[in-house]
């Protein structure tokens, strides 16, 4: 029976977490290779680097990261972040990523997602959601559009009707994310999960508001997930993942509790 | 050293970084002198059945396969690997390697998980293995420890070669073969502690193997 996946994001500029992670012991910690690795060894199922490098130059210090983060971390990840073709991609998975995610690239051109497929495997691409709840309209009949850039420019497309697109285009994966639900820690849109997990038969990650271990719960059983994404709740130490895992657990989901 | 048969399925480099890793010696390649002077040969690959197969007999390296497995060269299937050396694939309605009988297909829409839900396709993420035979790749593994899959098709060899099964819909075959002859469905690259653990297990008994010649 399949588990749960708890997945920890690490933001990356230059190399570097934008930031800190405190593990038990209080030491901040900047390196996302060593960061990734200490997850792989708290119990992180799969781990998600998210570059928000501007530059070209910064590129090829993320896909360093990428190649050491794969020679030391014995688990899949994913990495995602400015990436728009299929180049980019390749170079993200030599690099030694298990899969790569597209997010605003893929809206403004689709055909990236069935470039990626055709060229990589289905299971290699993740389409990322930036969505936000809207009053319902004859445009966006499920109240919920797709943002781009960050949350801030909205694009008139149905987070429904997109989620269903990505799926035949051949996304592999969804991870919605509820700007509206982002850094609020109240917990996942699970209204916005569901809905998405019922129109496509991908797994979804859901991501955004994560405050509590029970948020995580509801987002696998209520939401209908098949993975948490989740950050500052382990970032600054509240809880370890084996904490969040250990919740969930006793809420009978199944997660892989030995690592 | 072990072989890691290069036959154009995918990135084969994370296979080589665990053993890297693990300390074990490994060479990426498709080199005929290589491929017979390994202590073993690991088979990875992901991608379509029917595209590997080409590439197999177009190269040689089928029959070199068929050769390496008769002279009791250690073989290791990793997920796609696992599927072609059956016989048949549902995938492309490939012939594949026939080393030994079986075929493989994919996972049905129709299925449905434990709590009454339609499985998404394809079965992606950590999941357990029941041994059904003993098995020395798993040896000092938990028995609870979990594995990472990623694959739409799954391999259904002759009954008397099922190793250890998973359940995801149904309950299918994910180890398979006989000693010196296996396959596993799920990524042991990707899988951990426990993952890196059976790479270590098949180094030893190619190396025992190897010894005993």
């Amino acid at each position: 029976m399949l588990s749960k996946r708890v997945i920890p994001c690490l933001d990356v500029r230059d190399g570097k977490l934008t930031k800190g992670v405190r593990f038990q012991g209080n030491v901040d910690i900047g390196d996302p290779v060593e960061t990734a690795r200490r997850y792989s060894e708290e119990g992180a199922d799969e781990i998600v680097f998210y570059d928000i490098t501007a530059s070209h130059e910064g590129r090829g210090i993320m896909l360093r990261v990428v190649e050491e983060v794969a020679s030391q971390v014995f688990i899949p990840f994913s990495v995602g972040g400015g990436i728009s073709s299929v180049a980019q991609m390749r170079d993200v998975l030599l690099a030694g990523a298990e899969k790569v995610s597209v997010n605003s690239a893929a809206v403004k051109n689709p055909q990236i997602i069935a470039e990626g497929a055709a060229a990589f495997g289905s299971q290699c691409i993740v389409v990322g959601m930036d969505v936000l709840r809207v009053p319902v309209s004859p445009q966006i009949p499920s109240g919920y559009e797709i943002v781009i850039h960050g949350g801030r420019k909205p694009t008139g497309i149905d987070a429904i009707w997109w989620a269903r697109e990505a799926e035949r285009l051949g996304a592999g994966e969804l991870c919605v994310n509820s700007i509206d639900a982002d850094g609020t820690k109240n917990g996942y849109e699970l209204t916005l999960t569901r809905q998405i997990a019922e129109a496509v038969r991908i797994p979804v990650i859901a991501s955004g508001g994560a405050g509590s271990p029970e948020h995580m719960a509801d987002a696998v059983t209520i939401g209908r997930a098949s993975a948490a994404l989740i950050a500052s709740i382990v970032h600054f130490g509240e809880y370890t993942i084996r904490q969040c895992k250990e919740v969930m657990a006793r809420r009978g989901i199944k997660v892989r509790m030995l690592w | 050293m072990l072989a890691i048969l290069d036959y154009h399925a995918g990135n084969l480099t994370s296979v080589r970084r665990a053993l890297d890793h693990l300390g074990i010696p490994a060479q990426i390649t498709a080199d005929p002198t290589l491929l017979r002077q390994a202590h073993g040969v690991i088979f990875p690959g992901v991608g379509a059945a029917g595209a590997a197969m080409a590439h197999l007999t177009s190269t040689g390296l089928a029959a070199l396969l068929h050769e390496l497995v008769q002279s009791a060269k250690p073989l290791l299937g990793i997920c796609l690997g696992c599927q072609i050396v059956l016989e048949a694939s549902q995938e492309n309605e490939a012939t594949t390697l026939g080393l030994l009988p079986g075929h493989c297909q994919r996972f049905d829409p129709q299925l449905r998980d434990e709590d009454g839900h339609p499985i998404a396709i394809p079965h992606m993420g950590w999941n357990t293995v029941q041994l059904q035979r003993p098995c020395r790749l798993f040896a000092g593994i938990d028995p609870a420890s979990e594995f990472y899959f990623v694959h739409s098709y799954y391999p259904v060899p002759a009954p008397e070669f099922v190793l250890g099964t998973t359940f995801y819909g149904l309950e299918f075959c994910s180890v398979h073969g006989r000693d010196g002859l296996w396959s596993v469905q799920f990524h042991p690259e990707k899988s951990g502690r426990p993952g890196l653990r059976l790479l270590r297990n098949f180094f030893a008994y190619c190396q025992e193997v190897g010894h005993a010649q």
